[in-house]
């Protein structure tokens, strides 16, 4: 069991108020907050030992060559990958999926080729799919989500066929909280000869992941979402898969030698980092998997599970609101979406501002799954981390109670018009 | 309902009763069938929309206004209140009540004849104490200014520059880009 009152002391930000109210802060599966030893790894970097990685045979430069590398170690071993090489820095999930859109995707994709993607994807592993296909003649399909939040695998061999070359299917949805079957679609997608991708963001940071066991070859997630900083994520690449990729971006650090007219590359996973690297965020995000391994990710999961099952249990009763996405905490996060006809979700997300309290609000970059499977144009969202409490649960129940209560014209003080 | 300690005095700022009124009533919320002018703007950061149609009369006063859309309480009100400014405008002054209306949101002081000029919409002003909101006040009133500025075009083109053809991406300018 995590001691959440000890681990709160570590998070600066939780003890701020706003709007005179302590924060409540409830929009985790956007970003997460940073504990102290993230923010300190930052400073002693650029206190301590700022430099540049990979050249230079002085002392700073080894030393920040050495824990750069040194994090890319523990990312590796928080999935239990195979090596260090098959850890490639990326800015975020994102720009992950867009590297294997690039290098891959636009490489090897042809006319009658098919890529898979559900209905429940983040705009992240959507739109450059969209692209690469228009690109290469390629097509693109859907897993349909169905009405309880779960993909619809009845029918899957009709989706996964032998024209399939790339399933790529979001982890964990960001609105709906769903955990997919990814050992099984990875399963289905290696049974075609096609290879298999997980959009990470919103699993990485809140259960174990153990990218062999899950046999993906691509496995993409950001690092601001599990108390990391920004600008520093994480692409995993198979590594016989990697082998056969050429480089995303061409430059600096990249190559291995370089004549006026041509260049050879360097080795993995250095030929996909081009450009002087974000060292201290990288730095910072070891810190960040130390922080998580230290804390046990079963006990992070336990922790989460309990605080959703407390939130649906407490939202259970009012009859306004609409929760979405499955009930059994068994195949879900820790993430609640819901609506409440009537009253608009930024109204809303407005209103708890009022009273500290941080949820998101908005289509959530999942605009196809809110507009055409929910029929909405946006969604409330309160998301949990490993630092949040049943009293916040609390504090954000009796809010939205009064904010329903209040656009529906209960406890207007001064109506003016 | 409200607990000790608690309350949304605040929002009544923000929630003007006419503001609430005019979302759960829009006014003017039928689709004209043959417009003079039709415009459709979408707030790309949280999805809001707005559909706009007017009908000019013979002297260039609009004679029937449209608005549709779907969004939150401020977006959707603030169209419903330009909708009642805008009947018996002529082209000019609907672009002159706009250029005031986005002054008000971008925290200008206006003199009393200028609110008076925008009448019921004036009721706004206190979006601007919410900044991340301005763009929802916004949107009905550039999608405006994004047909207007087309019409003209067609109308006499060597006036203006060319524009996306009735679509706004909503070019905001003050505001602060919100839900991603």
């Amino acid at each position: 069991m995590l001691n959440v009152a000890h681990l709160r002391q570590d998070f600066p930000i939780l003890f701020r108020k706003v709007n005179g109210r302590p924060l409540v802060y409830l929009d985790n599966a956007a970003t997460s907050q940073k504990p102290r030893q993230v923010i300190q790894a930052l400073v002693d970097y650029y206190e301590g030992y700022n430099s540049n990685v990979h050249r230079g045979v002085h002392t700073l430069s080894m030393e920040a060559t050495d824990r750069y590398e040194e994090a890319r170690e523990k990312v590796a071993g928080f999935l239990h990958a195979p090596s260090s090489e098959c850890i490639v820095w990326v800015r975020n999930t994102t720009e992950g999926i867009n590297l294997v859109a690039h290098v891959w995707g636009l490489a090897n994709l042809r006319e009658g080729d098919e890529v898979v993607v559900t209905e429940m994807e983040h705009h992240s592993n959507l739109v450059p799919w969209q692209e690469v296909t228009k690109a290469t003649g390629a097509t693109l399909k859907l897993i349909p989500v169905k009405d309880d939040g779960l993909l619809d695998l009845s029918r899957l061999d009709t989706i996964i066929t032998p024209r399939t070359r790339l399933v790529s299917v979001i982890h964990m949805s960001n609105v709906l909280g769903t955990i997919n079957p990814v050992k099984e679609l990875g399963k289905a997608a290696h049974k075609v000869g096609a290879l298999f991708m997980v959009d990470a963001a919103q699993s990485v940071p809140h259960a174990a992941v153990d990218v062999q066991d899950m046999d993906c070859d691509f496995l993409a997630f950001s690092g601001h979402k599990m108390l990391g900083p920004t600008g520093i994520g994480v692409l995993y690449v198979k590594p016989e898969v990697v082998l056969g990729l050429e480089p995303f971006l061409w430059g600096g650090d990249m190559v291995r030698e370089v004549w006026y007219d041509r260049a050879t590359w360097n080795d993995i996973p250095w030929r996909f980092e081009a450009g002087t690297p974000n060292i201290a965020d990288a730095i910072a995000l070891g810190v960040a998997v130390d922080y998580l391994q230290a804390l046990g990710m079963k006990d992070v999961r336990a922790h989460e599970v309990q605080l959703t099952e407390y939130a649906l249990e407490r939202l259970k009763p009012l009859e306004a609101v609409t929760v979405f996405g499955p009930r059994d905490m068994n195949v879900r996060g820790g993430v609640v979406a819901f609506d409440v006809p009537g009253i608009h979700p930024h109204d809303l997300g407005t209103a708890l501002d009022q009273e500290g309290i941080a949820i998101r609000t908005g289509h959530h970059c999942a605009m196809p799954l809110t507009r055409d499977r929910l029929g909405l144009a946006a969604t409330a969202r309160a998301s949990f981390y490993l630092y949040n409490t049943e009293e916040e649960i609390d504090l954000f129940v009796d809010s939205l109670k009064r904010a329903i209560g209040y656009f529906n014209g209960v406890g207007r003080r001064s109506p003016r018009s | 309902m409200s607990s000790p300690g608690f309350d949304f005095s605040e929002l009544d700022e923000l929630y003007r009763e006419i503001i609430l009124d005019h979302y759960r009533r829009p006014r003017n919320a039928e689709r004209l069938q043959s417009p003079t002018i039709e415009t459709h703007g979408l707030n790309p950061f949280c999805g809001d929309e707005s559909s706009i149609q007017l009908t000019l009369d013979g002297e260039g006063h609009v004679a029937q206004v449209g608005v549709q859309g779907r969004g939150c309480s401020i977006s959707q009100a603030s169209g419903s209140l330009m909708s009642d400014l805008l009947k018996g405008k002529t082209v000019e002054e609907a672009e002159e009540l706009t250029e005031l209306f986005r002054r008000a949101m971008q925290g200008k002081d206006l003199s009393v004849p200028e609110r008076e000029r925008l009448g019921e919409a004036d009721v706004l002003e206190g979006v601007r104490r919410f900044p991340v909101r301005i763009k929802c006040a916004l949107l009905a009133w550039m999608t405006l200014l994004e047909g207007l500025e087309g019409h003209r075009a067609k109308v006499s083109p060597s006036l203006t520059l060319p524009h996306n053809g009735g679509e706004t991406a909503f070019p905001l300018e003050g505001g602060r880009p919100g839900w991603g």
